[in-house]
């Protein structure tokens, strides 16, 4: 609905219906937004380069030559290609005999220890018995944090007074066994993949804890370098699979993609907030709107076409895209919203505000409320809310049994939105960035 | 040459830094980057820059595109050098465009006794690692500083601060576990006063820029600073990791919203990553680069010196 992607794939295609068929050049420019969209998303440059080569392919094929909408066929194939590429790869944790060990590591601040201590949770929910064993000998107060996170889910944590990290985790290990634990997690020191002697520790703690899992964790806000660091860490440690962290923000996580591109391992957790419960499975698809910048727009696409006759919603989105955003347009949204289900479930879909939703409870009677005092005002302070004055408020207060206050939070609210949704229609300034500048 | 301590700080205290100790983190970053990286300069260099060639600005683009410098930040440097006609040698002319869009050279406003530095930023950035080392150097630089945590949330956050001032020699003041962090920054703000510090620096919490109800205590947190002591915070420094992508930018511009940053203390750059979001949140923003982190020890921060930095960014 918002998607600028899809936008820019619209002008550039969109207007083929009748010509029949595409040519080079506007496959190229199309094939250009694609690639400025996912650097944007900080997908990696070689990344970039061999997935728009891949797309290309398959969008000079037959099916979208053919369609009389080829933007949306071509955002389609962006959008299969990166769930598939994503979702390749066994997402679930291996467990052989008892204890299995799983070992973290990845760049400092990445989220290892919170991680380690989430995994343990809802590894226990899953029904095993979990431990944690402290082998970063690093960070200030990392013991610390990881008993006193320990001590949060009152899970058992193991540590031992030495320098070496190697004999931390032997002994934490064998402890953890012996108390009758069945998964051992194993938190380590945060590392540059540059730094060989840290490297170095790290293989040696790997030979010796003989990991069943070895998860890599990375931080969703990571840049380009993601690539160097996933190639450095593979090649030590030979990570099974990622942890993406952080991913509660609004980074589009495009770093997920180039770790799966240049290592082919999958992402098996997410995390997404710094409560201990806040540790999910992975979705493919759900990531693949997200590089995209697409909340899960496909699905709100479907959800809104079946709500709410067409053109009514296409004249609401231009709108919308123009950055106005009168009182009518609400009352439509309230009815498309109506349609459509629980008014939590459908937010989160938005693009940007599903994850700002998360700890907001949206109370359904508030709503009407709200309705209420859209209805009492005129049709044309509906369409023109900028002449509701003072004494108008009044009335409208009077009318709907609201107080003043509630109407004047909505009008502020109203205008917030309305410079939401301008922003949202303008995008990003465009450069010439690869191929035509 | 450069930029030094003293000339950060606006003084002349403080221990005489020898130029190899000045240059010492640049070389030190090329030297570990040589083998796994392509230097833009070389690359091009080697080709010699052709002006007149589509592939050459091209892979320049690249470069600059591969250090996260970002789009829009991107398409402008490539304009500016485009406008120059004669380009010289490539490299240079590349870092001084870089150099301007970084901005003056920075000073740290601490000339109020106390000063206050509040120090923001995303989770896991460095900024209790940048704090720990700042009160280093101030010390170093005769000034006595006292350390607040603030970041009353994280497990073992204060803890870990702690060792941070016992390492630099600063005062600290702590709180429990859940205390309301506005409340700890006044208590700090206070004791540097009363104690008679000539800096104290409050740490908070990590929290990410989308989430409002933080973000609106990190305005609390600010709110109750200025309301303590006049002028303060003098200086509010956002914790950025050179590692972090196009999301640094909104980073950058919420927080400045939120708590008034004054300026950027740019982390991790002993590792392979360039920290070329730094130039697009000058771009865009105009938000100035005041500390770069180098390191976990407690002497690696120093004074952000952009030619440095856009020499070391289009290089290997
Ligand atoms: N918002 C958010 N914060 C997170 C998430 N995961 C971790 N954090 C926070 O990120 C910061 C760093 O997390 P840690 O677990 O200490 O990271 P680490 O990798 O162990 O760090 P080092 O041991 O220093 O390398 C902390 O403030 C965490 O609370 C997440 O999914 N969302
Ligand atoms: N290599 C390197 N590591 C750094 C640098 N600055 C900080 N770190 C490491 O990054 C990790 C996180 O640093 P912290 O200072 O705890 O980060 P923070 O922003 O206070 O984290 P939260 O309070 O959890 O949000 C630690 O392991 C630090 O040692 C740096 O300049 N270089
Ligand atoms: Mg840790
Ligand atoms: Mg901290």
């Amino acid at each position: 609905m918002f998607d600028t992607l899809s936008d820019k794939l619209q002008a550039t295609l969109g207007d083929l219906r009748g010509k029949g068929r595409l040519d080079e050049d506007t496959i190229s420019k199309a094939m250009r937004e694609i690639r400025l969209a996912l650097l944007e998303a900080d997908v990696n440059f070689e990344v970039v380069k061999s997935f728009v080569a891949g797309v290309r392919e398959r969008a000079t094929g037959q099916d979208v030559l053919k369609s009389l909408t080829p933007g949306q066929q071509v955002v389609k194939i962006v959008h299969e290609e990166l769930t598939s590429l994503m979702g390749s790869g066994d997402s679930r944790l291996a467990f052989g005999r008892p204890p299995t060990v799983i070992l973290m590591a990845g760049l400092q601040g990445s989220g290892k220890t919170t991680t380690s201590a989430k995994l343990a949770l809802l590894l226990r929910k899953d029904g095993k018995k979990p431990a944690l064993v402290a082998a970063d000998l690093q960070r200030p107060a990392a013991i610390d944090q990881l008993e006193q996170l320990g001590r949060q889910i009152q899970i058992p944590v193991y540590r031992k007074d030495t320098q070496d990290p190697v004999e931390v985790v032997k002994y934490g290990i064998q402890a953890a066994q012996t108390a009758g634990q069945d998964v051992v997690i194993l938190d380590t020191a945060g590392r540059l993949h540059i730094d060989e002697e840290l490297m170095q520790e790290l293989a040696r703690v790997r030979n010796a804890a003989k990991p069943t899992n070895v998860l890599l964790v990375l931080d969703s806000m990571t840049g380009q370098e993601a690539v160097n660091v996933a190639e450095s860490f593979f090649e030590r440690i030979a990570f099974d699979g990622v942890v993406l962290t952080k991913l509660d923000g609004d980074a589009r996580g495009g770093a997920a993609l180039s770790v799966k591109a240049v290592t082919g391992k999958p992402i098996k957790l997410v995390s997404v907030g710094e409560k201990l419960d806040q540790l999910e499975y992975f979705y493919p698809e759900r990531m693949a709107s997200r590089i995209l910048g697409m909340g899960d727009v496909l699905t709100l696409i479907e959800k809104a076409e079946a709500a709410v006759e067409d053109d009514e919603q296409e004249a609401m989105e231009a709108r919308m895209r123009a950055g106005q955003f009168s009182f009518d347009d609400f009352l439509s949204a309230q009815k498309m919203l109506k349609n459509m289900g629980p008014i939590q479930g459908v937010l989160k879909l938005i693009p940007g505000l599903g994850n700002q939703l998360k700890d907001v409870d949206i109370d359904e009677r508030q709503l009407a409320r709200v309705e209420a005092i859209v209805l009492s005002m005129t049709p044309q302070e509906r369409r023109m809310p900028h002449l509701i004055n003072g004494s108008r408020r009044l009335r409208i207060a009077r009318g709907s049994g609201q107080t003043i206050q509630d109407v004047n939070k909505l009008l502020t609210a109203r205008k917030q939105m309305e410079k939401m949704m301008k922003q949202m229609g303008k995008g990003k300034a465009l450069s010439g960035f690869a191929g035509k500048r | 040459m450069s930029r030094s301590w003293s000339e950060l700080l606006g003084d002349g205290t403080g221990p005489v830094e020898t130029e190899a100790e000045r240059a010492g983190f640049f070389g030190r970053l090329r030297d570990s980057l040589g083998k796994s990286r392509r230097a833009l300069t070389g690359e091009l260099a080697a080709a010699a820059f052709d002006p007149g060639n589509e592939e050459d600005w091209e892979r320049l683009e690249e470069a600059l595109i591969r250090g996260d410098v970002g789009v829009p930040a991107t398409a402008e440097l490539v304009r500016r050098l485009e406008a120059r006609g004669d380009l010289g040698d490539l490299g240079e002319a590349l870092a001084e465009e870089i150099a301007d869009m970084l901005g003056e050279p920075a000073t740290l406003n601490l000339e109020a006794k106390p000063s206050v530095i509040l120090v923001v930023g995303v989770n896991g950035t460095g900024k209790t690692t940048t704090i720990g080392k700042l009160a280093q150097k101030l010390r170093e630089h005769d000034r006595s500083v006292l350390l607040g945590a603030a970041d009353t949330f994280r497990a073992a956050a204060e803890e870990q601060l702690e060792i941070w001032a016992q390492r630099a020699k600063a005062d600290f003041v702590g709180a429990a576990h859940g205390a309301d962090p506005a409340a700890v920054a006044y208590d700090a703000v206070e004791a540097a006063r009363a104690r008679g510090h000539d800096v104290a620096i409050v740490d908070t919490a990590g929290r990410l820029h989308t989430q409002s109800n933080l973000m609106e205590e990190l305005a609390k947190v600010r709110r109750v600073i200025e309301t303590r002591l006049d002028g303060a915070p003098h200086e509010t420094l956002l914790v950025v990791d050179a590692t972090t992508g196009q999301n640094g930018l909104q980073q950058a511009r919420l927080f400045g919203e939120a708590a008034q940053v004054t300026g950027v203390a740019l982390t991790k750059l002993d590792g392979s990553a360039k920290g070329g979001i730094a130039v697009a949140i000058a771009y865009e923003l105009g938000l100035p680069v005041k500390l770069i982190g180098v390191g976990e020890g407690l002497d690696d921060l120093r004074p952000f010196d952009a030619h440095d930095f856009a020499r070391a960014l289009v290089s290997g």
